[in-house]
């Protein structure tokens, strides 16, 4: 996305040129100067924090040169990936991200099938509403859903409130209707004729879906997975509503609850802990980034 | 193998008839196709004997049983599409055999009908390819060979060659003509083109305006229409049409085009056309290809008229050559070494042996 937004950037100053390479080579020139300013821009951070994390909180504290490391340390690494209390929150978030994950394309990928491709009565209304349930914030959803939480323990006598489990019911009230609106655009984009040829091949909805319309739309499904998985592993306000016990917190709220001490921040170990819960969506994407930019539709008719 | 039949069929979009109750007999092996111009209809009447169509009213029936309420899988039916649909993400031997794998054949025959349909098809060497690894004709191929394996009642075309170019659609043309004389299945063909048309067809069926105009073989078409619609669609260039009224002269009948230009009419004609009203608006239809250069030894029925040029084409084997009798372009077909020029004048024979009276209100052929 942002790439994108950047080539556009170049042209659309007014450079009096002469050739087609010409133009392409300002273009060009234009690109790297946007895309080093965005690099330097979103790298700062991440780099300060790799940084701070490899300092002793003596070193933190003292007036050096905040950008350089004189005395090199692991301590922060080593305290934290010992502590049962980070693994045990490391433990929670995965749990959370990969059920909400498992979840959300159980529930998106036949949802948007059907709104995309069965046309029933108040089909289109209904993608629509799908996407305007996303549009509520959670800062708006997250009393109403404690109070509903809170009334149907009380009734059922089941404890949902703080337990890392009950973000798996939650989470999906964001990411279903993201994904969904993501798959119902690349399902749609998929031609009619595809789904046809494989009716009169004698294959029913459900085979149309797993052996057509899922392999073809990978990239749009893996786009949706990555979505997913990050909007669990960063999410941040209903963990801090829902769970309290420190043994059911999940990363980013641990860090924040258990690291800072009324005002005392331990930096380092907050940095350490920031970096390595942004680990796993990196690899991910790293992992994924290949089928995320393979475009399958080629070939599948004219054009 | 079987026949399919259609009873007054009727599709209706909302409020509008798309197919307006049509009848129609396919035999067994017999290759049909369906022709007309955009939005006559003949794809939704393809599309609802594929069963992708609900249709509004009557009945459609294949190998004799009725199959209206029947879905696509269940009627033994094969498509192949303009755009191919071909699966991107399976290879050439998995596009074709996904409907024998999805009916659990036995892993042998699926092999055995898959490398069958290749080498018929001329494909063996691209069996592992993906889709977008092929050429257009090449995918054509693949979707083709992909309904073959299949071997279903009923092939249907919805228009397989449009996507192609001009040279590379003549050559499919011959393919699909070949492959139906090898496995002989029933054929539903649609398309716009009339070319495609005459030249594939055991029988034709022209439609317009959600009916069928006439069916007929490609000859019968050509050399009988029914309409002015049939008459002007087949055959390139088209039929000429020109006003003319019917007179009599001394005890013959004169077919009147213009006040300078009358004709007697063809012996061979004048029994069927005697007996019309004088005074009724008719219209001359005669093709291009009865409008020739004179020369001097006429048959009986050939008449000559003077006229001048508005445009000459030359196309090689002939010269195309356009002229206006009072205001109604027309077009004929001479000899490249006639001396047709542009702006020239020229004398022309009309062959009368050929011609066609229709009645300019309704269309219809006498």
């Amino acid at each position: 996305m942002s790439t994108l937004a950047i080539d556009k950037a170049g042209p659309t100053r007014k450079v009096k040129l002469s050739s087609m390479s010409r133009d392409r080579t300002w273009a060009l020139r234009w690109s790297y100067f946007f895309l080093v300013l965005f690099a330097i821009f979103f790298l700062t951070p991440p780099a300060y924090m790799l940084i701070t994390s490899l300092k002793s909180s003596a070193e933190i504290s003292a007036a050096t040169n905040p950008w350089w490391v004189f005395h090199p340390t692991l301590s922060n690494y080593v305290e934290l990936l010992t502590s049962n209390q980070f693994l045990r929150f490391f433990w929670n978030s995965s749990m959370i991200s990969i059920i909400v994950v498992i979840v959300t394309m159980l529930i998106s990928i036949p949802a948007a099938f059907a709104l995309a491709r069965m046309k029933f009565w108040g089909s289109a209304t209904l993608a629509t509403g799908v996407f305007l349930t996303y549009l509520v914030p959670d800062s708006l959803l997250f009393i109403p859903l404690f109070k509903m939480l809170a009334v149907i323990q009380e009734f059922t006598g089941v404890t949902l409130l703080n337990r890392w489990y009950v973000l798996v019911f939650i989470y999906p009230t964001l990411t279903v209707p993201f994904c969904t609106w993501i798959m119902i655009g690349y399902f749609a984009s998929i031609p009619k004729e595809l789904d046809e040829a494989a009716i009169i091949d004698g294959a029913s909805w459900l085979q149309t879906l797993t052996r057509i319309f899922i392999p073809v739309a990978l990239p749009g499904l893996i786009a949706a997975t990555i979505f997913a998985f990050t909007v669990s592993w960063a999410q941040f306000l209903y963990p801090l509503v829902f769970t309290t016990s420190i043994d059911q917190l999940v990363l980013p709220v641990g860090i924040t609850t258990t690291l800072i001490k009324g005002d005392v921040f331990n930096w380092g170990q907050i940095m350490t802990g920031a970096l390595l819960g942004a680990a796993p969506p990196l690899v991910i994407y790293a992992f994924l980034m290949d089928y995320y930019i393979a475009g399958l539709t080629a070939g599948a008719t004219k054009g | 193998m079987a026949d399919v039949t259609l009873r007054k069929v009727v599709k209706l979009y909302d409020d509008v008839e798309a197919v307006r109750g049509i009848d129609l007999d396919i035999s067994d092996h017999e290759f049909i196709v369906l022709v007309g111009p955009s939005g006559c209809g003949k794809s939704t009447t393809l599309r609802m004997i594929a069963g992708l169509e609900d249709i509004t009213d009557g009945d459609i029936m294949i190998g004799g049983d009725v199959v209206n309420d029947v879905p696509p899988k269940d009627r033994d039916i094969a498509m192949v599409f303009q755009n191919y649909a071909l699966y991107p993400h399976m290879t050439v031997a998995e596009n074709m055999s996904f409907g024998l794998r999805l009916k659990h054949y036995p892993k042998a025959e699926i092999n055995a009908r898959v490398t069958e349909a290749a080498r018929l098809l001329d494909i063996t060497d691209l069996i592992n390819r993906k889709p977008k690894q092929l050429s257009g004709g090449q995918r054509q191929r693949v979707a083709m060979g992909r309904a073959i394996v299949r071997n279903p009642k009923v092939f249907l075309f919805d228009e397989p060659l449009s996507n192609l170019d001009a040279k590379l659609r003549v050559q499919m043309r011959i393919e699909i003509k070949k492959v139906h004389q090898k496995v002989r299945t029933t054929t539903v063909y649609v398309t716009h083109d009339q070319v495609e048309a005459m030249t594939l067809a055991d029988r034709v069926v022209v439609m317009n305006k959600g009916r069928i105009e006439q069916i007929g073989t490609p000859n019968e078409l050509y050399h009988k229409p029914a309409t002015r619609f049939v008459a002007g669609f087949i055959g390139s260039p088209a039929m000429n049409f020109i006003p003319c009224r019917l007179e009599d002269v001394a005890g013959t009948v004169q077919i009147r085009l213009t006040d300078r230009i009358a004709f007697p009419l063809p012996p061979a004609r004048a029994a069927r056309y005697n007996a019309l009203p004088r005074s009724e608006k008719l219209l001359l239809g005669i093709r291009p290809e009865h409008l020739t250069e004179w020369h001097a030894h006429l048959e009986p029925g050939v008449e000559t008229f003077d006229t001048v040029l508005d445009v000459t084409e030359p196309m090689g084997m002939e010269t195309l050559v356009y002229f206006g009798l009072d205001g109604t372009p027309v077009c004929g077909r001479v000899d490249p070494n006639a001396g047709a020029a542009d702006g020239a004048p020229m004398r022309l024979a009309m062959d009368l042996n050929n011609m066609h009276l229709l009645n300019d209100e309704t269309g219809v052929v006498l």
